[in-house]
């Protein structure tokens, strides 16, 4: 069936802001389609509040429409733009939620606008549960026994009925949030409240558990003429039990039989016929690991995390695909874009393994709890490729940055043998290393299975590992054969040379000696059965290569990893314009990455993809094979900074800024000493070796000081101490301080924070903005709202600022992108920090200003200046508008961690409002960013007493809004005093109604919370904090954000008015 | 134990012996199926061949009594990446190995078989030999000097030694057994057939004395000229219009009874990812195949053919239809075992026939007067 020509205009919804269950891998989607459809003659538009994303580049759609993601919002757009079509099934949960609210709305049918892909129908028999299960009864595909409940006392009644353990999944929720196993009553009680809170229409599943059977996926495509077919089979190692999202997965299956492989594919095939899906859908199945019985377990009726790994698994672009069936193409009629002359309606054959791990964000919050279950815990995920397991497994673990290399870990060989029972219990993010260290101590694989539940296949692949690395270390010399078998089981040069006691260089030099070698196989889609075109490698050791390098010129871009805290989706967006910017200036560009969620390991993106760990050794086998030009750094976040030094070590040229320059700016003491000779202020402080010297350091500056770790970046724990107290727990229970492990204190300035990004050829400096913080500093600048241009700051300041940004990008011999972070306290300008790099808010800045940062960049690398592109150095004069990009947080998917906001950054994504004036572009921020914004109603208030005084005049603001003030003892007694009405509530387990009741009661329109230091109220807190997390209810730790949003409150009427940024620019 | 491979056209391979260490030769081809090592050995058509498998992890679910296409491995020996020596499944019985060494196979595992499937590709498929004798040198020389294994003996060590008879079925049904795969016989039973197997050699008059309502020509090994024997049967059988389905090497025989030609493809179609397009309904299923030939598409007489299915790949002729008689042929196998059921739906066409067929010869016997 040929393509609807009525479908002149469609439109695309975006997946909002990053977050835990949600991520990148809808960029990737999002882009794939827009381009797809733009293939077609089809004109775009696109709505996405997030800027991080390459969709939302000005370049990708016609019409790009960074609003809040609100049926409001994108009425109004509909309104405006008039499109034929919707393609909702591309944005994820979000983008289907919001499709779904705009037909029940009704916009859809006022405006004449036609759902593509899967109808409406169909995601309605996906989605709601009832529906789904008569649905599936119908085409008798079991599911487990199971009851939509609307109550606690419904799902304690049902589970009377059928008995424990019990899986609770809430309708109509990001990742499975608020789900979760119940062993007992109580557990259901309290999993019943949370869930039904969380669900949009009030329900919960209430389901027989069948935790412990293998979990097996298929992705699965049909078109408009019903032809199907299913992508790719995945089989999580972790089995049922663990959110898929966080399990370790494995594809093709590997321990299923063709005669299960195909009852399950022929199932998924029935559901999505039986669903009516037109594009992408994802199917779960458990399986009786001991007969042939299985359940349908979950069905997406779009593309998904999974899918965006199948595409990367496989080579088959499903977006792509999904969006040319919603334009009216059957499956035969679109082109296999690998072979360039099969059709896309086939089912790939690997023939290699690929693992992915998912990367969990225990490292920065340490208080979390780690274990595993239904509610997705990951931000992010790596993949790898390999002929067998065990090198897959290995390229995974390293693509983490875990400072994991292999299985075994020497911090679990001081557990006894009940505290690794224990753990392999618990299910958490470290299990496969626990199982490791068994296997160590040669508990038998059979033993391990019935513990874990993790198949005996797998376990032997893992045993297969630890008992070579025991080999390897047993034996003095080596032979050529130990050590082939040792690379073709994954094992690195690094960990070798570890075993050894010898430099990594030496092994490495060694095994070529040897004659071992790395080589690079392609990602086909037909196991070589046919001749394939697209250029994405993986490599492996001692096999054919079949890598055919051209003569062309080359530079190498490398990517950013997996997304985690503090490394996120923007770094991918600076990778793939770097790609580009390579292509458009004639050359081949190369990445190198390993997250299969993003843009930057779509092969498409690059003229070739390496898709391999960001290691010293798999980018050097790669340099060696491929001879690029020089590799660029600047791109990829710390992953790729870090590996500046060594690789120009290794005869790279590092394409940019040097690597010495890198370091003047990353090493404490050269950069001050550099700050010093540039006569540019910074906050003093001075490095600590030992306790006392950090206490001595701490009191000469005075109290506040910051503390933090120097061996690590991104701010991770790094703390604001305001006593001496303080500071002795700090340096007990969050760092351990020596000579090779020094902390840092730093004065701490209480000022205004501000941010300043900069392209630099050597000889000018271009600052397409500057960006100033409503947060005061003391908030990482992460989670800071941002705000450009800067409303408040003089105009002495910012031309200070711009001086001071080309002094310092200029004598760091700046080539490329550098950010500033500077402080203006007293009136006077202070630098915080120099990222030689590009930062996170260069997508951000790129868009409002229409300046391509990361193209300058790039060219600036490949030998261009400023002026040879057109432009001049300096700062920018701002367009008339005002962008706000504003952080989204994840706490609700992560028990037990702080939401309150400090110098260590938390956010997992931000959102952009963008507007003419600010009032309206920071409610824009707030809506993007999931913020109901209340007008009346009441609201609870708990102030620390340092903030008391400042707290006052907002407190009496809201009060004059007509807001209900709640608050607790201190701050009641305050605001009573100061003639503020007030009404005291109990705080926890001092009465009723207590805070808790009030925040469950479900009628607060906001909570401001901020930190009080000291044990008892510091519980306190966290868990008031913690509760309006849990229950929804937003939770402002800032009084700048508090003041921010009452001035929305106060000043932002009617609707909100759209405008695309195009129009903008 | 060290062993080679070795093909006619020189190039050699070294890995490790698995199954029997000795020496075996055939035709190498290779299968892209990801699942199914045991239907695939034990599939007759694949007599005379060596299977190379593109899937690098082989014997992780262990083998069992049950998915067996026949009793025993036709195939001349198996060539892998890597092979489990602790499959873990349910069903499992034993390692792969020993049932390797069980059926008397020669196999090498270690061998870079993606390498070898491109080569194979790029040079199509030649015969090789696999041995464990660590003299290389000679081992090519040999396998330079190796002569393709077809010939009408092919057929004839698969085919059964004479008709026999599954009870226990309403619909008379016969099965000409070219090589039959488990699974073709027991679709039919499952829809109620009563299955007579006779040898590739029956004739018409043998075929027709068991009064089938349906005749089936099933899959078997080798060149399709090499059974041409069996032509006249299927002419028989057709001018009795009694309904018909070929499948793959079946298809290729009503295509011959149908005057078209066969010609052999350079690396041929094996695995479960095959595209086919039924013309009549455009549709495409994904479909199980295992061949080395196709009937040309302009070599038929179009009075009688009408091509009804071509593959997405590279347009071969993939099903075939008699236009004024009950018969149908279809390259691919909609048995599937290994590969998808998506087309299963073929044995109940052809059951259609079947009923319609035995609706009107019992009509006809009770009227006593023959229409034609």
């Amino acid at each position: 069936m040929p393509k609807n020509e009525c479908l002149k205009k469609v439109m695309v919804i975006g997946s909002g802001p990053i977050v835990i269950g949600q991520a990148a891998e809808f960029d990737y989607a999002g882009t794939q389609a827009c381009r797809s459809l733009r293939e077609e003659g089809v004109e775009v538009v696109l709505v996405n509040s997030n800027p991080a994303t390459i969709m939302t580049d000005a370049d990708i759609a016609d019409r790009v429409y960074l609003e809040p993601l609100t049926v409001e919002a994108v009425a109004e757009i509909i309104k405006k733009e008039k499109p034929q079509g919707l393609l909702a099934t591309l944005g994820g949960q979000v983008g289907l939620n919001l499709a779904m609210n705009l037909a029940q709305a009704g916009v859809l049918e006022e405006e004449n606008v036609q759902l593509l892909g899967t109808p409406l129908t169909a995601i309605e028999k996906a989605e709601d549960r009832e529906i789904f299960k008569n649905t599936m009864a119908e085409i008798n595909e079991p599911v487990p026994a199971s009851s939509i409940v609307g109550s606690v006392e419904a799902a304690l009644k049902f589970a009377e009925e059928i008995g424990y353990p019990l899986i609770v999944r809430p309708a109509y929720t990001l990742g499975g949030t608020g789900g979760g196993v119940a062993d007992n009553a109580e557990q259901l009680a309290d999993i019943a409240t949370r869930g039904l809170k969380y669900s949009m229409i009030h329900q919960i599943l209430v389901e027989r558990s069948v935790a412990g059977w293998k979990e097996v996926e298929y992705e699965v495509i049909r078109d408009s003429l019903d032809n199907c077919i299913t992508v790719c089979s995945m089989e999580n190692i972790d089995p049922v039990g663990i959110h898929t999202g966080d399990s370790i997965v494995v594809a093709p299956t590997q321990t299923l039989s063709d005669r299960d492989y195909q009852m399950l594919r022929s199932s998924a095939l029935r559901i999505i016929r039986a669903l009516g899906i037109e594009g992408g859908c994802n199917i779960q199945f458990a399986l009786d690991p001991s007969s042939c019985q299985y359940y349908v377990i979950e069905v997406n009726p779009r593309v998904s995390r999974s899918s965006a790994l199948a595409s990367k698994a496989t080579g088959y672009p499903i977006a792509k695909v999904a969006a040319k069936i919603a334009l009216g193409f059957s499956l035969d009629e679109i082109a296999n874009s690998v072979t360039g002359a099969t059709s896309a309606c086939f089912e790939p054959a690997i023939d290699y393994v690929v693992v992915k791990i998912p990367r969990w964000p225990f490292d920065k919050f340490a208080k979390a709890k780690r274990t595993l279950g239904s509610q997705m815990k990951a931000t992010g995920e790596v993949m790898a490729l390999g002929r067998n397991l065990p090198s897959a497994l290995l390229k995974a673990i390293r693509s983490l940055e875990m400072n994991f290399v292999t299985l075994l870990a020497p911090e679990f060989r001081k557990y006894t043998w009940k505290e690794l029972v224990d753990k392999l219990k618990l299910m958490d993010d470290e299990r496969l290393f626990a199982v490791a260290e068994c296997l160590r101590r040669d508990i038998s694989v059979e033993q391990l299975n019935r513990i874990t539940g993790i198949d005996v296949f797998f376990l032997d692949s893992f045993r297969h590992i630890v008992c070579l690395e025991k080999m390897l270390e047993d034996k003095k010399e080596w032979t050529a054969e130990d050590l082939i078998l040792a690379k073709k089981s994954g094992f690195s040069d690094k960990q070798l040379a570890h075993i050894m006691g010898i430099p990594e260089k030496e092994m490495r030099e060694k095994r070529k000696a040897l004659g071992v070698k790395a080589s690079f196989r392609m990602v086909d889609t037909c196991a070589g059965e046919f001749a394939a075109t697209t250029p994405y490698y993986y490599s492996t050791y001692n096999e054919e290569d079949e890598l055919a390098p051209s003569d062309n010129k080359k530079v190498v871009v490398l990517g950013s990893g997996p997304i985690r805290i503090g490394q996120g989706i923007e770094f991918d967006y600076c990778s793939v314009h770097s790609a580009w910017a390579i292509r458009d200036a004639g050359m081949e560009s190369i990445v190198i990455n390993n997250n299969p969620e993003t843009v930057s390991t779509d092969p498409d993106t690059s003229d070739k993809l390496f898709f391999e760990p960001l290691t010293l050794e798999n980018v050097l086998n790669i340099i060696e094979a491929e001879k690029p030009l020089g590799v660029v750094v600047q791109f990829g976040g710390q992953t790729a900074i870090n590996l500046a030094k060594p690789l120009s070590e290794a005869g790279v040229r590092v394409l940019g800024t040097g690597v010495d320059d890198i370091d003047r700016a990353e090493d404490r003491k050269r950069f001050d000493a550099l700050l010093e000779e540039l006569k540019i202020p910074r906050p003093v402080g001075s490095t600590a070796t030992s306790r006392d010297e950090a206490k001595d350091i701490a009191l000469k500056l005075g109290f506040p000081v910051l503390v933090r770790p120097s061996y690590v970046l991104g701010g991770r724990a790094m703390e604001i101490v305001y006593n001496e107290e303080e500071l002795t727990t700090y340096l007990e229970e969050a760092v351990r301080v020596s000579p090779e492990h020094p902390v840092l204190v730093d004065r701490y300035m209480m000022g205004k924070e501000v941010e300043v990004d900069a392209v630099c050829d050597g000889a000018q400096v271009l600052i397409p903005g500057i960006m100033e913080h409503l947060e005061r500093a003391g908030v990482h600048s992460g989670d800071s709202v941002a705000i450009y241009p800067p409303q408040t700051l003089e105009q002495a300041h910012l031309d200070t600022l711009a001086a001071y940004t080309e002094r310092i990008a200029l004598s760091l011999n700046t080539r490329g992108l550098v950010n500033i972070q500077y402080v203006i306290f007293d009136n006077q300008i202070y630098v915080l920090e120099v990222n030689p790099r590009a930062s996170r808010t260069v997508p951000f800045l790129s868009k409002v200003t229409g300046i391509p940062m990361v193209k300058l960049a790039t060219r600036i690398m490949l030998g261009e200046t400023l002026a040879d592109m057109g432009y001049a150095g300096g700062l920018r004069k701002p367009l008339p508008l005002v962008a706000i990009k504003m952080p989204v947080f994840s706490f609700n998917k992560l028990i037990d961690v702080e939401p309150s906001l400090g110098p260590e950054m938390k956010s997992t994504g931000e959102v952009m409002g963008l507007a003419e004036d600010f009032v309206s572009s920071l409610h824009k921020a707030f809506l993007g960013a999931g913020y109901q914004i209340p007008k009346t109603g009441e609201i609870l208030a708990t102030i620390a007493d340092k903030d008391k005084e400042e707290a006052l005049p907002l407190l009496r603001m809201c009060s004059g809004l007509g807001f209900d003030i709640w608050a607790t003892g201190g701050t009641a007694r305050f605001l009573y005093e100061n003639h503020v009405p007030v009404k005291e509530v109990a705080k926890i387990g001092q009465g009723s109604p207590s805070v808790l009741d009030l925040i469950r009661g479900g009628n607060l329109g906001f909570v401001i919370n901020t930190l009080t230091r000291g044990k008892n109220s510091q519980r306190d807190g966290f868990q008031i904090r913690r509760a309006a997390v849990e229950f929804n209810i937003p939770c402002l730790t800032s009084l700048d954000t508090f003041k921010g949003l009452l001035k929305v409150i106060e000043q932002s009427q009617g609707p909100v008015m759209i405008k695309a940024l195009q129009d903008y620019l | 134990m060290k062993a080679y491979l070795c093909l006619a056209d020189g190039k050699i391979f070294s890995g490790e012996s698995i199954g029997m260490a000795d020496e075996t030769s055939g035709e190498v081809v290779f299968n892209t199926s990801m699942t199914g090592y045991q239907e695939i050995l034990t599939d007759p058509s694949y007599a005379g061949q060596i299977i190379v498998l593109t899937y690098p992890l082989i014997g992780n679910y262990g083998v069992n009594s049950t998915d067996e296409e026949s009793p025993r491995i036709a195939a001349k020996g198996l060539i892998i990446k890597e092979l489990c020596n602790l499959p873990s499944n349910y069903r499992s019985e034993q390692t792969l190995h020993r049932y390797l060494v069980k059926h008397n196979i020669v196999g090498i595992k270690d061998i870079d078989t993606r390498a070898l499937t491109k080569h194979l590709r790029q040079s199509g498929t030649m015969m090789g030999l696999i041995s464990a004798e660590p003299n290389p040198e000679e081992l090519v020389k040999r396998a330079k000097a190796l002569k393709p294994l077809f010939g009408p003996e092919l057929v004839k060590s698969v085919t059964c030694k004479s008709a026999y008879t599954l009870e226990n079925g309403e619909y008379p049904v016969v099965v000409v057994d070219y090589g039959a795969k488990g699974n073709i016989v027991q679709s039919l039973r499952n829809l109620g057939c009563r299955v007579t197997v006779v040898p590739a050699t029956a004739s018409a008059e043998e075929i027709l004395s068991f009064k089938p309502w349906g005749v089936v020509l099933s899959n078997g090994p080798g060149d399709p000229e090499d059974v041409a024997y069996s032509l006249p049967a299927i002419r028989g059988v057709l001018e009795a219009e009694i309904p018909l389905m070929g499948i793959c090497l079946g298809h290729h025989l009503l295509g011959m009874a149908l005057g078209g030609k066969i010609y052999k493809l350079k690396f041929g179609h094996r695995g479960s990812n095959h595209p086919v397009k039924d013309l009549r309904r455009n549709r495409v299923y994904i479909t199980a195949q295992n061949h080395g030939y196709a009937v040309q598409p302009d070599s038929m007489d179009p009075e009688d053919a009408e091509i009804t299915h071509i593959n997405l790949h590279d347009n071969t002729v993939e099903g075939l239809k008699h236009k004024r008689k009950p018969a149908f042929s279809i390259q691919f196998h909609p048995e599937a075992c290994a590969g998808p059921q998506d087309t299963d739906y073929f044995f109940e066409e052809f059951m259609e026939m079947v009923q319609a067929f035995g609706a009107q010869t019992s009509t006809e016997g009770r009227n006593g007067n023959a229409q034609k």
